[in-house]
């Protein structure tokens, strides 16, 4: 294993990936990615993987917007030689009761001004996306077609291959069982394959890293919560938009390859990190996809599984240094949507690392503002 | 065996491209599934996932009692999505 590292990144998710990648790029030589397991075995790899730009806080949409732009192109900037599966069928969110009908206008009038391509549309204009949505119990929706979905594993192949072709090194089935400290800064980091001095370390690790802040006695302000997903055998393409509800608790995509993948959340799991399937959640989603979406009943579950959102008070992310440790980094808390973020994840963080200015002011994004009471709270979450 | 015998019929994986992501690196069951979604089809890995770690133990030299099997994942076999929904109301 390699003594120094100027950066150490904790974490081989696509936001780990998306950062180390950030850095070689604009130029550090010696950075490190520390993955327990194996690349995008965790919360990445679990995910929906969908991506939106539809969301109801400006950081959100802006910070969503510019990824998305960068997914459209990634094969080729990544100079990938296989597929991200980009799929841009947009996303139909449904509104199912009058409080949601109010917020999506509020969201549309926003993302409208930050140049989203958006609308809200009535029932009957969804239905000419999706035929077989059920409009019994929905007062409007709203579509953005850029929205779309891609393949996490292949697309965290892409940062991780691009990234290690400009010299980052990954040390996977390797885990960080410490973080060396003189109080004020770091100085190294310890695995369980040996220490690599650094004076900065990177705080990636998704739904473990509040166990990485406890690591320096810095109590960070998050929490991990199960979500579920099942994935049905392939069909021909039937679909194009991911279908969302947030007061049914369900998103639902058509993936390129033919299977429909479905998920949502429960917030009165155990927060003790279970990542296993649990039967209540087959029934549930069941019962609420084959009511929203009544076609899909005809289609055979094939497999079901879990991951864990990170998430925070206010449902957006922590990004940044904290004021405790110098040389510490948090790219933490992403409540559920850390896959859709990272492109730009890993591109402020590689500049705040170097101490340039970054192309969108995430000072507000720090741990600290739930004690300043400064929450931003994003209302549009499954 | 002919390198272009199917190994995993549900995504139509040949031997050869098996033989290619275990030389690119990608040497668990895990990291192969994730990568070219073998084993992710209607049968859920039951003909291909024995056969692909058998290359991974002649290709690493590990033994194949060494590697580790992917996690299984419910349901055993598919089921409709009806069926359960509809199961549900019958108990309620």
């Amino acid at each position: 294993m390699i003594k120094s590292a100027e950066v150490v990144i904790i974490g081989g998710g696509i936001t780990g990936c998306s950062i180390a990648y950030n850095l070689a790029k604009k130029g550090v030589k010696d950075v490190v990615v520390i993955e327990k397991d194996y690349l995008a075995s965790g919360a990445t790899g679990r995910c929906g993987a969908g991506v939106r730009q539809q969301w109801g806080t400006e950081m959100n949409c802006k910070l969503a917007m510019e990824s998305i732009k960068f997914y459209e192109t990634a094969n080729e900037v990544l100079e990938y030689e296989g597929d991200i599966e980009f799929k841009q069928g947009g996303y139909l969110i449904v509104a199912s009761t009058e409080k949601e009908h109010q917020q999506f206008k509020k969201n549309v009038k926003l993302q409208k001004s930050l140049g989203i391509e958006v609308n809200q549309i009535t029932p009957e204009e969804a239905t000419k996306i999706v035929p077989y949505l059920n409009t019994e119990n929905i007062i409007s929706a709203t579509f953005c077609p850029k929205d779309g979905h891609l393949n996490p594993f292949t697309t965290t192949d892409a940062y991780a291959k691009a990234a290690k072709r400009l010299g980052v090194k990954f040390y996977t089935n390797t885990e960080v069982t410490g973080i060396k400290t003189d109080n004020t800064k770091i100085t190294g980091v310890i695995t369980n394959k040996g220490e690599i001095a650094t004076s900065k370390v990177v705080n990636a690790a998704g739904g473990f890293s509040k166990e990485i802040g406890d690591m320096v006695g810095i109590d960070l302000p998050v929490y991990s919560e199960r979500h579920q997903i099942l994935v049905t055998e392939p069909v021909e393409p039937t679909q194009g938009p991911m279908v969302m509800s947030f007061s049914l608790n369900i998103y639902c995509q058509q993936t390129p390859v033919g299977a429909f993948i479905m998920g949502r959340g429960d917030a009165n799991e155990p927060r003790d990190l279970r990542r296993t399937s649990s039967w209540q959640f087959l029934d549930e989603m069941s019962k609420t996809v084959t009511e929203l979406l009544p076609a899909l009943g005809g289609l055979r579950v094939i497999r079901q599984w879990a991951g864990l959102y990170n998430i925070t008070p206010d449902k957006q992310p922590i990004l940044g240094s904290v004021k405790e440790l110098d040389g510490f980094y948090l790219a933490i808390g992403f409540s559920g949507h850390g896959f859709m973020l990272a492109p730009m994840t890993g591109l402020l963080l590689a500049e705040q690392i170097l101490g340039e200015k970054t192309s969108i002011d995430i000072s507000m994004l720090d741990k600290d503002r739930f004690e300043r009471g400064e929450l931003v709270l994003e209302p549009s979450v499954v | 065996m002919d390198n272009n015998t199917i190994i995993c019929r549900c995504s139509d994986l040949s031997l050869q491209d098996i033989r290619d992501l275990i030389n690119d690196g990608y040497t668990s069951l895990e990291e192969i599934k994730r990568i070219s979604r073998a084993g992710m089809g209607p049968c859920q890995g039951r003909t291909c996932s024995q056969l692909i770690l058998r290359e991974i133990s002649r290709i690493t030299g590990k033994d194949i009692h060494d590697l580790q099997p992917c996690t299984n994942r419910p349901p055993t076999m598919g089921i409709k999505l009806k069926t359960i929904a509809d199961g549900r109301e019958s108990n309620d």
